[in-house]
Order: structure tokens, then C-alpha cells, then sequence
């Protein structure tokens, strides 16, 4: 500070601010650099996965074709070494589905207590706890399914839904083990509430204060308030949550595989058992018998890897479209 | 009750009116609002329809957990206990953490102050489809990646890559938590460093990392507790560890807790059973906890930054 005064160390100051100058400028360009390069890296490492798993699958795909998607048979040992995902992807969709159309309407309707009915205090202990349930590990909620939850669905749940509403065939006769589609459904319906019902409270609550209260004003109930300006509002977001937890479900691979039995066999009963994809490869591929039944395995991770990508993709596509203006969305 | 008799005339006979009635909805306006009272209900009984399942497993877990927990089932091998998988765990946990954190942090650091909106918007589809991406798949990707070129799937397995496996589950939950962080932080605060003729570098450095430093760790915590309990990829990386004594070397196989309640869920025997519900119970207290307690915390330096 005092040598600034004398010409000399005016110079060494100039030289001592030069030398800061380059590095600040060479610290701009590192930082810059490490964190771009980590975006990057993230987005190599999504292509790497992509690319790595359909060359895997070479085999397979060129064995099978298209066909792999439709054919139903799995004979993994090698004198027929035959491989379809057929009933796979059917167990897939057909367990999923059944859990959003659980699990939505729910999720929707915490998300709807949350933001439109608790008052304050009660919101914050009821959030957390929702969100406590995304937390416990799936291989724990597997567990319990098979333990506790499905020789309760055996005993209680089938035959009651079968005497009521047996006459739809989802609802078939009563199995003799609890472990089917419908057990697996409803351990995904359990994983998947607190992420639909996260996403749907934050989008219920961007909705602006005035539009509700003039609705109120003009004499509509809570719930006609909810029905005409809540809801339409948010709508584009609330699917695009439910695409979320969709995701989230077809790729649940240790729940399923523990409750859904590794059935075969292609059919809309939901008690008996059944097998998705996910579940298949957690099943076989640490096992797996030949070659092909390893590529076979690689291309059911590729089909799951295109249904868990476009759900994604489109849910992500619906947030940021069709955004409502009015609110503030992440 | 007069309301039912329906004091405005519509439909019934012209009544006087009587301004000492009660003003009671009556006809359309009443059953409206029943129905909107009956949606609340259910909606409250939705929510606690959630809270009643996490109740009835945690419970679960507590009651049959409770009867295997000792001090020797935590802290001897096979047969007795469970150490080498608590062991195993948290070493593959620990290297998963070391390569996420820093990771997940830089990518927020570049959402936050370097990237442009496309980049941006390019970036955080990235972070989002990664966050959606199954676990079995990024196992069997690591799989390929790493396990299988060094062999057949018994001699390839180690715990450091399950940790590599379970960084790509981390990396965008850190990065996601993180730029919620940095962006509750007052732009002010760069703004001045801006003015005293800082370069970016520092105050990256020096003003907004140690900012949001609390953050940064609660939301470590958050995917940590997320980490521990994830199987699908260490059953394909790591599912033949040693589970007689403790093994602590990445470089080999290591057990595991969720690997191993999950080889002991699909075994019919009674004793494994006991073993699993007790391994169970010492994962999930772990991570309710560290959740219950990150989000506190969370909350709580939210509450500071924005007041």
C-alpha cells in the first residue's frame, strides 16, 4: 500500500495487478471450462448409455427383428433359445397404467388438499410425510409386498373385488398366491403418489389467489372453484406429472420383480401373475444363459429405455409448452 | 327446518316473505354445496390415506425389524449379523458421493451463472431424462461399460463401480437441488462483487459457494438417503460380496444392504426373513431420518435467505 508511492514499487504494483489480471483470467476460463464440461459430460454419458445398450442388443435385434415386440414366447434354455418381449412389454404397460389410473386421482386430490384445503400448519406436517413415502427404498416396499401386503390382496382384496365387480375381466378369480399384476400395481400406485402429488401442489399453488377468490365471489363453491379454475389452469402440468410417475413405473425393476411372480403369460386378469421388462432383466441377467438371452435381455433395456425416455421427454415437452403463464413452474 | 321449504317460491306455492328465516341454502346452491363438502372430505381422506400407508409400513418394519436388532447383529458378519453389508453400503455410498457432488454442483454452476437459455433449457432436459432414467438400466449400461470387459459377471464385480452406478442416480438430483439453491440467493450479493471489480471466478468462489454451502449439503443428504436404498444396479455390480466378514476394499466385491435383503426376500426361509426385516429397519430409520432431518434444514435456511 505505502510503496505505491515511490516509482519503483508503483511498478512492482502494476506488475503485481498484471499478474492478478491473468490469472483472474485464467480462473474465468478454468471455472467456465470445469463447468461446462461437466454439462457436457452428463449429456455423453445419456448417449454413451443409449448407444452402449443398442449395440448390446445387435444380436437379438438382428435375430428378431420388429417381431421381438409382438412374439410372446421367452425360452431361454438353448435347444429353443427363442425370445419375445410381447407379454413383457405387455406386463409393463398393463401394471403401470393400472397404478396411474390408481395413483393419479389420488395424488391429484392430496395435491388439491395440500394446496387448496390444510391450513398452514397442517400442510407441514402432511407434506412431508407424503414426500416420506417417496423415500423408502423400493426393495423395503417389495419386501413388505410380499410379506404382509400380498396374503392381504389374497385373502381380502381379490375376493372381495372379484364378487363385486368380477363381471369386468380385470378382476378374475381369486389366485392362489398373492404375487400377481395387481399386487405389483399397487406397490407402483404407492412409489408413485408422493412424485404426482409433489409436482401437482407446487402447480395448484402458482395458481394466482384473484382468480379463485373472483370465482368465489361470483358465488361458486370450494370445489366448483377447484372444477372451473384450478384445475384448467394446471391442467397441461398435472398430465405432465402423471407422465412423470408413469415413467417412474415402467422402470421400477426390484418392487415388481419381487411381487408380480414371473409369469408368462399375456392376459387382462390382473391377479395372476405377470412380468415386465424392468423386472425380467433384475431377474435373468444376472444368470443368464446364452449369448442371445443376454442380447435378448439388452434389447427389452432398450425398449424400456425408448417408453422411459419419451415419457419423460413428453412430460418435460407439456411442462414447458403448455406452462401456465400466470405462475412460476419448475 | 324453513330452509327445506323452500322460503323463494321457485316450483312451490308464492310464500310471504319472512325476513326472521334463517338464511339456509336450499334446492341447487345446497346440493352444490354438499357435493363440494363431500370432494373435500375425500380429498382429505386421500391424504390421509398416503400418511396411513407409510404408517402401516414403517410399522411393519419396526415390529418384525425389532426382534433381529442386536449389537452383535450390527456388528458381526454372516451368520449372526449384518456389518458387512452396512460396511459395504456405506463405502459404495461414500465413492458415489465423492464423484456426484462435485458434478452435480459444477452443472448447477453452469446453469446458474454461464449458460445461455438454449444451453440451459438443452442441459436441464439433460439433467431431467437422466433423473427419469430406471435403474436397471444405468446398471446394466455400467454393466457393459465396466464389469463385463474385465470378465464374466462373478470376476468383473466391484463396490467402486455400484458407486459409479449409483453417482449417474445422484448426480441430477444434486444438480437439480442445488440450482434451486444458488437461485435463492440474492443476486445482490454477486452484484456487489460484480462492482468492486471481482472476477467471476471468485465470486463464485468466495461469495456464492460459501452462500449456499447449507444448501448444498442438505440436498447431499437428500440423494445420499436416496442412494442408500437403491438396488437394481448393485445387483448387477456388486451382488457377490462377502458376507461373512467386512470387506473394505472397493476394488473387490462388497455386500450390500439392499442386495441383500433382496437375495434374502426371494429365499423362502424364515430365519432370512428375520434377517432382512432387521436389515430393513436399520436402512429405513437411516433414511427417514437423514430426509426428515435434511428437509429441516432445508426449510430452515430457505426461511433465512428469503426473510
Amino acid at each position: 500500500m505505502s510503496s505505491a508511492a515511490t516509482p519503483a514499487g508503483s511498478r512492482a504494483a502494476v506488475r503485481r495487478r498484471d499478474w492478478r489480471k491473468r490469472g483472474d483470467r485464467f480462473g474465468d476460463a478454468a471455472l467456465y471450462i470445469i463447468c461446462a464440461g461437466a454439462a457436457v459430460l452428463g449429456a455423453l454419458v445419456l448417449i454413451l448409455i443409449a448407444y452402449e445398450i443398442v449395440n448390446e442388443a445387435r444380436p437379438a435385434i438382428d435375430k428378431f427383428g420388429l417381431g421381438f415386440i409382438t412374439s410372446t414366447e421367452w425360452k431361454p434354455t438353448e435347444q429353443f433359445n427363442i425370445f419375445g418381449a410381447g407379454s413383457l412389454l405387455f406386463g409393463t404397460l398393463l401394471s403401470s397404467f393400472f397404478a396411474l389410473l390408481l395413483g393419479a386421482p389420488i395424488a391429484i386430490s392430496i395435491g388439491l388438499f395440500l394446496s387448496q384445503l390444510a391450513p398452514k400448519a397442517v400442510r407441514g406436517v402432511v407434506a412431508p410425510l407424503v414426500e416420506l413415502l417417496a423415500a423408502v427404498p423400493s426393495v423395503i416396499l417389495g419386501f413388505w409386498g410380499i410379506l404382509i401386503l400380498a396374503p392381504f390382496v389374497k385373502s381380502t382384496i381379490e375376493p372381495a373385488l372379484h364378487d363385486t365387480l368380477g363381471f369386468i375381466p380385470l378382476f378374475g378369480e381369486p389366485q392362489t398366491t398373492g404375487s400377481s399384476v395387481f399386487t405389483a400395481s399397487l406397490i407402483l400406485t404407492i412409489m408413485i403418489i408422493p412424485i404426482i402429488s409433489a409436482v401437482s401442489r407446487d402447480l395448484f399453488m402458482s395458481v394466482p389467489r384473484e382468480l379463485q377468490d373472483g370465482a368465489s365471489a361470483l358465488g361458486a363453491t370450494r370445489w366448483e372453484v377447484i372444477r372451473g379454475v384450478v384445475l384448467p389452469s394446471t391442467a397441461s402440468g398435472v398430465i405432465a406429472a402423471s407422465l412423470l410417475g408413469l415413467g417412474r413405473a415402467l422402470g421400477e425393476a426390484i418392487a415388481v420383480a419381487q411381487v408380480i411372480g414371473a409369469g408368462s403369460e399375456i392376459s387382462f386378469d390382473l391377479f395372476k401373475t405377470g412380468d415386465t421388462l424392468a423386472a425380467r432383466i433384475a431377474n435373468q441377467f444376472p444368470g443368464a444363459l446364452t449369448e442371445l438371452h443376454i442380447a435378448s435381455l439388452y434389447y427389452c433395456a432398450a425398449l424400456l429405455l425408448v417408453i422411459g425416455v419419451a415419457a419423460n421427454l413428453i412430460a418435460s415437452w407439456i411442462g414447458r409448452r403448455f406452462s401456465y403463464a400466470g405462475g412460476e413452474l419448475r | 327446518m324453513s330452509g327445506s321449504s323452500d322460503p323463494a317460491g321457485f316450483g312451490g306455492k308464492p310464500q310471504a316473505y319472512d325476513p326472521a328465516a334463517p338464511l339456509t341454502p336450499t334446492g341447487n346452491l345446497r346440493r352444490r354445496q354438499i357435493f363440494s363438502k363431500v370432494t373435500e372430505y375425500m380429498a382429505t381422506i386421500a391424504a390421509l390415506g398416503a400418511i396411513a400407508v407409510l404408517v402401516i409400513v414403517v410399522f411393519a418394519v419396526v415390529r418384525h425389524g425389532a426382534d433381529a436388532i442386536s449389537w452383535d447383529f450390527i456388528i458381526k458378519g454372516a451368520p449372526e449379523g449384518v456389518a458387512p453389508a452396512l460396511v459395504g453400503s456405506a463405502i459404495i455410498v461414500a465413492i458415489a458421493t465423492l464423484i456426484a457432488t462435485p458434478l452435480g454442483v459444477l452443472i448447477a454452476l453452469y446453469l446458474n451463472q454461464y449458460a445461455g437459455r438454449r444451453a440451459a433449457g438443452f442441459v436441464s432436459l439433460t439433467m431431467d431424462v437422466m433423473n427419469g432414467l430406471p435403474a436397471i438400466i444405468i446398471g446394466i449400461f455400467i454393466f457393459t461399460f465396466m464389469v463385463k470387459k474385465q470378465g464374466t459377471l462373478a470376476i468383473g464385480q466391484a463396490g467402486w463401480i455400484g458407486g459409479v452406478a449409483l453417482s449417474i442416480i445422484m448426480v441430477p438430483l444434486i444438480a437439480r437441488g442445488t440450482q434451486g439453491v444458488l437461485r435463492l440467493i440474492p443476486k445482490s450479493q454477486s452484484e456487489a462483487a460484480d462492482a468492486l471489480g471481482v472476477a467471476r471466478w471468485r465470486t463464485v468462489l468466495s461469495v456464492i459457494l460459501p452462500s449456499a454451502l447449507g444448501g448444498i449439503l442438505t440436498v447431499t443428504i437428500l440423494s445420499i438417503a436416496r442412494a442408500a436404498g437403491e438396488t437394481a444396479p448393485l445387483l448387477l455390480l456388486t451382488s457377490n460380496g462377502d458376507i461373512s466378514r467386512v470387506v473394505l476394499n472397493p476394488l473387490e466385491a462388497l455386500a450390500s444392504g439392499p442386495v441383500r435383503i433382496y437375495t434374502l426376500s426371494e429365499e423362502a426361509n424364515p430365519e432370512g426373513f428375520t434377517e432382512a426385516w432387521g436389515l430393513s429397519l436399520l436402512f429405513i430409520s437411516f433414511i427417514l431420518f437423514a430426509s426428515m432431518g435434511a428437509r429441516a434444514l432445508l426449510a430452515r435456511s430457505k426461511r433465512k435467505t428469503s426473510s
